[in-house]
Order: C-alpha cells, then structure tokens, then sequence
C-alpha cells in the first residue's frame, strides 16, 4: 500500500507513521534483548517465535508504508527465522551475528526514513545477500540451486469450523471462506466426514455432541495462529480448530511440492487416513478446544515437520508477550505534558504552602471549618504530589538492557569472556536521571571490559574462571538510588596510578588513603591503560563520568582490591524534580542547601575557628580541620552580617571532600521544588537552581560541589 | 542609513531590526528619565508592579535579581542602572515590563509606561550614527509622534547583547 493511499482516505498518515517508527523501534529492542540472550545451540521455541515475531510485525508496518528497503530486509529476517523456528536450520553463532546486524541495518533504516534521508540501498542488498547466505547454506534446507528466490514453506492446515455455535447461529459461510481466501489457496471439503469414516465409536459420539461441521484446506504460508486470529472475527474462538498441519513447500514458481518432491496431491490423504488420526486424539475430549499434537498420518510423515508447540502452544507463547509489552494496559504520553503536569503540582504545592501561611492566623475556633478544608487539601496535595512523580519515575532496566548487546561486542573485540549480571532492573528513578545516567553507565562498563577483567589465559593462570563477570547492579538505599558497576577483574593498580599521577604534575604521597588513590583517576586525561584501544584508555571517561553524576547531585564511590575486582558505585537522588533541603538564612536572602549534603549544623566558638596565611580560615570541628567558606564573602547580596558572631556552621560533604558553611541563620528544612535558574537568566557559579519558598519568594538553590571545590583564582 | 533597512531576509542583528518596521507595528511606549522608547508589543508579555526580588550574588547592578513570576523564575533587569537613567528608587508606582525574548522570560524596570502607539514604517526615520561613543545595534530608528520623539528598540536585540549579561556566551553564539 503506498502511502497516497492513506493520505486519500483522510488518515493522518504522519501520525501513523510516528506510532510505526516508535513500535518498529521497540520491536528491535526487543529483539536485539532476545538475540544477545539466546543460547543457539539451545534455542527455546519461546525464543524464536519473539524474534520471528518481531521481525514479521516490522516487515508488515514497513510494506504498509511503502518503506521497501526496510520490508525487503525485514522479509529475509523473517523468513530465515521461520526456518529457524520450525526447526529447518539449526542456529548458530555465526546466523545470531548475521541477525544482530541486520537487525542494525534496520535500525539504521529506520532512522534514515525517520528523518527521509535515505538509506544506503548497497548495505541493504549485502545484507539481504549476507541472510539468504545462511538461507541456502548447507546446513539450510534449500537444494541449493542457486535460485534467487527463497524457498517458501507452505503448510497446508485442515481447518474445522462448527457450524452452529452455542447459541445455535448458523455460522456465516461465505465470510469464513473469504476470510480464509486472504491466506491463500482454499479447497472446501464438504461437511463432516460420515460416520461411516470414524472408526472410533468415542470419537462419533463427541462429533455428534457437537453437531454439523465443514471443513477446509488453507495452504498458506502465515502460520496457525495468524489462520485463528483472523477467523476469530468471523466465528468464535470455540466453534473452530485446526485439525492438522502439513508442511508443503513451493518453488519460485509458486509450485507445490511436499518437502521430497511428490507432487502435489489434492485430496492429500485419504478419507481413513486423514480421519484416523482422531484415534489418536482423546475422544473423551468434553469441549471443543485445541488439542495436543497430532499424529501425523504415514504418508505424510516426512514432510509434516511438527510445528513447534501445536495451536495451543504457539497462542499461549503469543499471549504472554503481549502481557509482558504492554500488558498493563498503559498509554503514551509525550514527556513534556508530565513536566507541565508536574510543574502545575509544583504550583499548586506552593500556594497550598501560603495558604497554610496565611491560615496560622485564623482562630480556630471561628474559621474551623476553613482550617479543616486546609488540612483535607495539605493531604490532597501531597498525594497528588506523589502520583504524579511516580508518572516519571521508570524502571533501571531500560538502560540495563542495552549493557547485554554492548559487553558482547565489546568482549568479543577484546577476545574477552564475560558474563554479565543484571540485578534491579526494577528499581525505580526519574525518567530524566535515566536518560542522562546512560553514557556513565557505559563509560563504567566499558573500563570494567577493557581495564578491569583480564585476558582468559592469565584469569586461568590466576585460578579464576576463565570469563568474568560484570555484575549492574541498582538497588534503593534511603532516599537514594545506587547503581552498581562491578567487576571480578584485577582491581585498580594503586602503584601504577600513583606513579601516573605523579607523572602528570599531581601530588601524591605515598601515604595516601586508597579511597583518595581511586579518586585521582577521575581528574581529566587520566589513563592507566597501556595502550589506548578503541574501547577506552584514552583518559577522557572518567572525568566526565564524575562530571554527569555530580550534574545530577550524584557521588561516585569505588571500592578496588587488587586481584579480586572493582567496584564503582553511583548514588543518585530519586529524582530532580524534588529535594530535601535545608534553608539558611545568609543576610536578608534565603538560601537552600541540598539535605543530601549536609551532614551536621553546629555553633562553633570563635577560638575553634584559625585564620590561614591571614586569608582562609579553618575550623577545628571534632578532630578535622575543615575550610571555612563564609557565605557572605561568597554570596555578597548585602544585610547584616553576624555570621562570625553567630558562629553558626553547616558542614557539607561532597564527593568526600568536606567544608564548613558559615550562615546567620538556620530557618528550616522544607521539601523543594527545584526550578531551573538558567531557563530564564544564566548559569550563576555556585548555584544549581532556585525554588519558590512558601511566602512565594524565590530561594536560591547552592550547588554544594561547586563551593567545596577549590576555588580557582 | 544602512541599507538593512530595506533588507528583511539577512539573519544578521541589523535585519533583525529592520524585520520590526518591515509593516506597521504596535509598539509600547515607556520612559525612562527624559528619555522614551518604543518596543514591539509583541514581544510584551504583561506590565505588572515591582516586586521584592532575590538577589543574585556577583551579577551586575543593573541586575536586580529572580521573582517569582507564577511559578517561573524571571530575572529583572533595571534599565534605569543599566542606561543610567531616572532615578532610581523602588515604590508602588515602579513599573516592570515582563518580555518575551529569545524564549526566555525577562522583566525589565522603567520609569512609567505611556501608551501603544502605532507606527508606519515610513515614520521611522534610521538613528544617526553616534560614532564610537555608543552602541547602537538595538536602536531601529527614531519616530517623530506629535511632540514627542520616541526610540524604536529592537529589545530582543538589547537583552541578548553580551553586556546584558543574562544570557551565557555560548548559548548567544548558538542563536
């Protein structure tokens, strides 16, 4: 169908093609998740007919749109699949490749007619060449002959239809046979096999429960599900079956032949032949349902290939792959209408914070019945708040599920055996930290793959496993997400390290922590690999690792033992979107510290605070000589100032790194809602964001990574 | 006079200016000290009074600070400071004018906001070249209405300008 068709008839063809671009994409992902998983040697039927199933929805969505290229590709996938599930070629490593890589091209095709630039149609034809290779192969089931087009497999069902159903309506004939006619070649048989043709007695008394029947042949390629889910338009679900299959295939010609060249037998079994198989099918059977495997009668034999699963297997493996997808009947919705969703929330959090305000000054005894509507909508709010954050919030998995496709081609480029562990998919963030978590997180498997696991032969020599293991791990820990990257590698190099950090012009004493060794490999252009491969080693990750993690107010943690492995660890707040904070008062302004970073207010005396070379100053706070920043000095907005007199101090930690705040005054702790400041104005050093306080004024939101961080002068 | 007056298809700074009188404009009227300006109306979201604001540390003068503008926070820019005009003291009379420009959000003081006017291409007459002692890149032009003498100002143009300092470099060099 092209795509005039669809604009003539008044559909809006753009909208259409949106929801095929974003189903052909998921049916990749899929697929690609199945193909990195699958065991070719032990392929389940469950496997295989996902992938096939995949790959024929595209093939389906791409002809409607006219997309050849895509269908062509499509059409040679499927249809080695088909082969595969049914069991005609067996799977190997080489044939996954051959499909990861088409299923690539489709990707890149997609892409390239998503945005109507076209795709390269020499890559196409190669691959298809690359498909059918293993179409015609010699493990292939094809003769060989050298014919351009694949063989096709037709399989010849014997469909029963009841004529009358439950209820005793007649069943629409005329629409059963052109329903049928759409899969192709029908041949009517004429009503239900006389009494005479059933040899067992069960049997012809089951049949006469169940009243008249017709029946037909249906050669087609589509398999019995297809056959069922059409017809089930027509007649319901109870009223039919398929008595029995018989694999046919064609030439190019579109000439029928049975698998061994017989030709081609209309009336292919013989009355008693095609009947005595009900012998074999439990008589006693009460309903009408679909029934085990059937014998195939010994003519046919060697050319009914036993489908995998009968009818019955093959619905109910449809069946869960629908629940799985989409099963929870969910709905997509553009991510702008959930932020305006969750900006609104955020407004109406705030005016229910004034109202609040005003309301203290009620008397409660007059206006009660006003400060109980206040409280009913304290509690609305909150519930509302939390509803539409959970909106957002998506399971870990979806990055997760990528990893399995990278460490595999990374591994097999390295000559590296790895085995990769997921634990956590289900662990919930927002939908934003996801998104940005996705180049870390490889960055942190990649460096697990290339510098941490070693090489099978010394694992072996070291009386491992020759494969290693790269563990992702995401799990909830208080108010925040942790994400595990670990390995069972050699450890971080503590020596090497320290002798490369002295070589770039780094202090590094000897007697430093090993936490403070590990954290050096963060500073920009650090990089112990020997050799830089086109993996890493380049020394350009870790310190955008550290960067986008501490973008999303985030820590990094590593925990190395030399000889036993690494690993990294990425704490997140759950979302952006909110934070605990802690309000203090600097001068006439309000400011907001994240709570996640504060670890303790405390009033210190003025001799527990020393001056520094007469310009920084310390404060001695149990034990630890903290860098004193005074806030006033760094955030000059005017006010009194009575912060040295006060001795008030919020002591923060980031990234390990300590420092003590000195403010006026401590005001409170308040959920916020953060508001980005560079929307409207610029980015302000120091300060990552602002939020509207319950009076309706905008608090300034710090950036406590920033302050800690030496200054630059 | 420049010939980007003529020219509306030059996505330079100069023919943004000219696209504002390709036709007859509304324009708003407001002064500041003896001075009056005009800017497209379009570019106008709404007037409203001054407000207490949260001031930014280590931002210009002329930079009053962040309000809460319904939810958005919306930096003020006093053009009073930056132009040196009027004098400068914050009472219920103080006016903002909240803009639209470059997708952004801004609030602008002024002394007192006069009227919409309309004006015909034809009207406004090209500024005359100030040499090196001003910029000028914001200024379209100067229209002559009745006895008053407004200055047609690309205001866009003027807050985005690098001295304005509410925009981050690179983001102007991507626009």
């Amino acid at each position: 169908m092209n795509p005039n068709a669809f604009a003539s008839s008044g559909i809006d063809l753009t909208a259409l093609r949106g929801v095929f671009f974003e189903e052909a994409t998921e049916h990749l992902e899929a697929m690609e998740m199945l193909l990195v998983r699958i065991d070719p040697a032990h392929a389940t039927d469950e496997e295989l007919n996902a992938i096939f199933r995949a790959a024929h929805s595209i093939k389906g969505g791409a002809a409607t749109f006219g997309y050849n290229d895509l269908a062509e590709v499509s059409h040679f996938l499927e249809s080695l699949l088909d082969r595969a599930r049914r069991r005609e070629v067996a799977l190997d490593a080489a044939m996954v490749d051959t499909l990861l890589a088409a299923r690539d091209l489709l990707g890149r095709q997609l892409e390239g007619h998503r945005d109507d630039s076209p795709p390269d149609p020499e890559a196409v034809s190669a691959m298809c060449a690359r498909v059918r290779a293993h179409l015609e192969g010699p493990d292939g089931t094809g003769n060989g002959s050298g014919n351009d087009t694949p063989k096709r497999t037709v399989v010849r069902h014997l469909v029963e239809v009841r004529v009358f159903s439950n209820d005793g309506t007649p069943v629409p004939e005329a629409g059963v046979a052109d329903a049928l006619a759409n899969f192709g070649r029908v041949i009517r048989l004429g009503d239900e096999p006389g009494d005479s043709e059933i040899k067992n007695k069960k049997e012809r008394r089951s049949r006469k429960a169940r009243g008249p029947t017709i029946r037909y042949y249906v050669d087609t390629e589509q398999d019995d599900v297809d056959l069922l889910s059409e017809l089930a338009f027509i007649v319901p679900m109870d009223q039919m079956r398929i008595v029995k299959k018989l694999t046919l295939t064609t030439d190019a010609a579109g000439q029928i032949g049975t698998e061994h060249g017989e030709p081609p037998l209309l009336p292919a079994l013989k009355p008693e032949e095609s009947f005595g198989i009900f012998e074999g099918s439990p008589g006693s059977d009460p309903g009408f349902g679909f029934f085990e495997d059937l014998p195939a009668p010994a003519g046919a034999a060697a050319g009914a290939q036993p489908t995998p699963g009968t009818a019955t297997g093959s619905a109910s493996a449809k069946a869960p792959d629908r629940s799985q997808n989409g099963g929870e009947t969910s709905i997509r919705v553009a991510v702008e209408k959930v932020d305006a969703l969750i900006n609104l929330v955020g407004e109406l959090v705030i005016t229910q914070a004034m109202l609040a305000q005003n309301a203290a000054t009620l008397d409660p005894v007059r206006d009660e019945r006003l400060l109980q509507g206040l409280m009913q909508l304290d509690r609305n709010t909150r519930a509302l708040q939390e509803a539409v954050m959970s909106v957002r919030m998506t399971p870990i998995g979806i990055v997760f599920n990528r990893f399995p496709r990278v460490v595999r081609d990374i591994a097999a480029r390295l000559n590296k055996q790895v085995h990769l562990e997921m634990e956590g998919e289900a662990t919930e963030l927002d939908k934003g930290l996801i998104e940005r978590l996705v180049d870390p997180l490889t960055h942190l498997v990649r460096n697990s793959l290339d510098h941490g696991l070693e090489v099978p032969e010394r694992r072996l020599a070291q009386g491992k496993t020759a494969a290693g293991t790269i563990r992702l791990r995401a799990f909830h820990r208080g108010g925040t997400i942790v994400i595990e990257v670990s390995d069972d590698g050699a450890g971080l190099d503590r020596e090497r390290i320290l002798a490369k950090a002295r070589e770039r012009g780094i202090s590094a004493p000897d007697s430093m922590s090993d936490a403070e060794v590990w954290s050096l490999i963060f500073e920009a252009g650090f990089s112990t690999a020997n050799e830089v491969t086109d993996v890493s080693g380049r020394g350009v990750g870790m310190d955008v690792v550290r960067r986008n993690v501490s973008g999303m107010n985030g820590s990094i943690d590593i925990q190395s033992v030399a000889g036993t492995g690494t690993t990294i660890a990425i704490r997140l707040p759950l979302t952006l979107a909110i934070m605990d904070g802690m309000s203090v008062g600097v001068g006439s302004e309000t400011y907001i510290l994240p709570l996640a970073s504060v670890v303790e207010s405390l009033q210190v005396g003025v001799d527990q605070i020393h001056p520094v070379a007469n310009r920084g100053l310390v404060a001695h706070v149990r034990g630890e000589y903290l860098p004193v920043i005074s806030m006033h000095e760094m955030f000059p907005t005017g006010g009194a100032r009575s912060e040295r007199a006060s001795g008030i101090m919020v002591i923060v930690e980031i990234d390990k790194k300590k420092a003590a705040l000195l403010v006026d005054e401590l005001l409170g702790q308040h959920q916020v809602v953060v508001k980005s400041l560079d929307r409207n104005y610029r980015r302000v050093r120091g300060v990552s964001g602002a939020t509207i306080m319950g009076d309706g004024r905008v608090a300034i939101i710090l950036d406590v990574a920033a302050l800690v961080r030496p200054r630059l002068s | 006079m420049t010939p980007a007056f003529e020219s509306t298809e030059k996505p330079m700074q100069a023919s943004r200016a000219s696209a504002v009188v390709a036709q007859t404009h509304e324009f708003l009227a407001f002064r500041l000290g003896a001075e009056e300006y005009g800017i497209d109306i379009l570019k106008v979201q709404e007037i409203r009074g001054y407000d207490q604001v949260t001031r930014i540390a280590n931002a210009p003068a002329f930079i009053k600070g962040v309000i809460n503008l319904r939810g958005t926070i919306v930096p003020i820019v006093d053009l009073r400071i930056k132009f040196a005009l009027g004098n400068i003291d914050y009472n219920i009379f103080t006016v903002v004018i909240i803009l639209n420009v470059a997708n952004r959000v801004v609030g602008i003081v002024v002394d007192s906001v006069s009227d919409v006017i309309s004006l015909p291409p034809e009207q406004i007459r090209p500024a005359p070249e100030f040499g090196g002692a001003l910029e000028t890149d914001y200024i379209v032009g100067l229209a002559q209405l009745d006895e008053r003498m407004i200055i047609v100002t690309d205001i866009e143009c003027l807050m985005t300008a690098t001295d304005m300092a509410l925009v981050d470099g690179d983001e102007k060099l991507a626009a």
